[in-house]
């Protein structure tokens, strides 16, 4: 007697590769723009990254349905959370809050794969990476999504972020100026479009420093 | 007075068809320390006045940012306007997130005034004893509302709320068909004028007073205190020259008004009133 299978899935992915790079000063967080289903393109101009706080940007990849259900679950909390406060939430908050909210979902998750960039308290940039059920770390840099595969390893490569676990801890953010990463982030991009069929069109990159945030595209590939 | 009988329970009429719990709790909203509202077409104003325990504590906060639309001005039990702006705040980003737009201002002040009344209809509540002006934009304009712990609410063009707001409100009511077209600077002037009128001749400044505004364009926000006082001190001048002859004419009529100001005979403000 084999047991009884579903016959519909609540999940679909919509394809798609995050990354985000620290800085000293800056956190650079860069996300393609393509919506896919399948071998399906859907839209060409969609976008994955969310602002959710004054100094700090999320782009998730994954099941789109769910990665804007938590970006407006997160939104919600930081309005309370300004109205408690009377301050806007700092990164390293917000990381937590992301956490405990993908782990309250832990019977039923939200597919979506998170990276967390943006300045923490005292202006460092930060990036912290989670699995889909809130497990996160901080990190210097970090790739999520259908490219991650292909991205992750360039930039162990490029970046060559010390291991968290050796003592004395090091400093995980790049020594890289603020216009290298961004360099370095369209390369990463442009390199995974080639292979990734889900990665493609156009990538949006948002840099958040002490001027505050800004954004840019990039076409890329649009097969 | 021989209502006594009937004022144990907010739960029990008076003979003569009142509940005078919910009446008492209107009084509550009387003793508070000033607060007015006023709008134009396109701006909201609201303005307090702040009240100290003493000279060693800070003020109470009375007004309340409840979204970038919408703020709200108390008077009475601050402690029952915190919870109920906590209740508003709730309403407001329940609503965004469903519907992704901003709350009604008329919606919101229904859903108060309901919640307003099911305290007036439980004998184990008592009513709020809070009043509050709630200001706030949306698609039909710049709206004005008074919520009263009676569940009533009214829109007004302009009022105020509050000890000594009888001055306030015969400044509004001389100048409020002028507000319609008001520009946003004006309004804030007639508002901190508005509050003047009811400082009963007590020098009025920035520190003492708090003035907010939302309008077309410009979310909710509390004006800081820097530029609160650069807008008094552009009329404290004028003021000064008419000085001697207004002040014998408003000692007279705060005498009368303090009279007509409900009929309870406690000295003093309650620690819990602002």
């Amino acid at each position: 007697m084999t047991k009884q299978q579903a016959n519909w899935s609540p999940y679909d992915n919509n394809g798609g590769s995050c990354v985000a790079i620290a800085g000293a000063d800056y956190c650079v967080i860069a996300a393609d723009t393509r919506m896919s289903t399948g071998y399906n393109i859907l839209t060409r101009e969609y976008s994955k990254i969310c602002k959710l706080a004054d100094k700090c940007v999320m782009a998730s990849s994954g099941f789109q349905a769910d990665v804007k259900a938590l970006q407006k679950n997160l939104a919600a909390r930081h309005l309370i959370y300004q109205h408690q406060h009377n301050k806007q939430m700092s990164c390293p908050a917000m990381a937590q809050l992301l956490s405990n909210t993908l782990y309250y979902k832990r019977f039923f998750p939200y597919y979506s794969f998170n990276v967390l960039g943006g300045l923490d308290n005292e202006g460092k940039g930060c990036v912290f990476t989670y699995d889909a059920v809130g497990s996160y770390e901080k990190v210097g840099y970090s790739s999520q999504g259908s490219g991650s595969t292909l991205i992750t390893p360039f930039l162990d490569n490029q970046l060559k972020s010390p291991s968290p676990l050796l003592l004395p801890v090091q400093d995980a953010v790049t020594p890289l100026v603020e216009a290298e990463a961004i360099d370095l982030v369209k390369t990463v991009f442009a390199s995974a479009s080639e292979r990734d069929i889900y990665t493609g069109d156009k990538v949006e990159i948002v840099v958040v420093n002490a001027a505050g945030i800004r954004r840019e595209y990039m076409e890329l590939r649009k097969d | 007075m021989f209502r006594n009988q009937y004022d144990t329970d907010v739960t029990t009429w008076s003979p003569a068809g009142r509940l005078f719990q919910v009446e008492y709790a209107m009084e509550a909203v009387k003793q508070g320390s000033a607060a007015i509202g006023l709008r134009s077409k396109t701006h909201v104003v609201l303005g307090c006045v702040n009240k100290a325990n003493s000279e060693l504590s800070s003020h109470q906060k009375k007004i309340f940012k409840v979204d970038d639309h919408i703020g709200v001005a108390i008077a009475g039990l601050t402690a029952d306007g915190r919870v109920l702006s906590r209740y508003m705040r709730n309403e407001c980003i329940n609503y965004s997130f469903t519907y992704e737009s901003p709350l009604p201002v008329g919606r919101l002040v229904v859903q108060l005034a309901d919640k307003a009344q099911v305290c007036t209809q439980r004998s184990w509540k008592r009513p709020y004893g809070v009043g509050l002006l709630v200001a706030g934009l949306d698609e039909s304009g710049a709206h004005l509302y008074y919520n009263c712990p009676s569940g009533n609410y009214f829109e007004y063009q302009a009022f105020a709320i509050g000890s000594r707001s009888q001055a306030a409100k015969t400044y509004l009511e001389r100048r409020f068909e002028n507000f319609t077209d008001s520009s946003r600077d004006d309004l804030v002037k007639d508002a901190i004028m508005a509050i003047r009128e009811t400082l009963q001749g007590e020098t009025l400044k920035s520190s003492i007073c708090t003035i907010a505004v939302v309008g077309v364009g410009e979310p909710f926000h509390i004006l800081d205190q820097g530029t609160v006082q650069q807008i008094i001190d552009t009329f404290e001048i004028v003021a000064e020259q008419e000085g001697p002859d207004a002040a014998i004419g408003q000692e007279a009529a705060a005498e009368g008004a303090a009279a007509d100001q409900g009929g309870s005979t406690d000295e003093g403000v309650a620690p819990m009133e602002s």
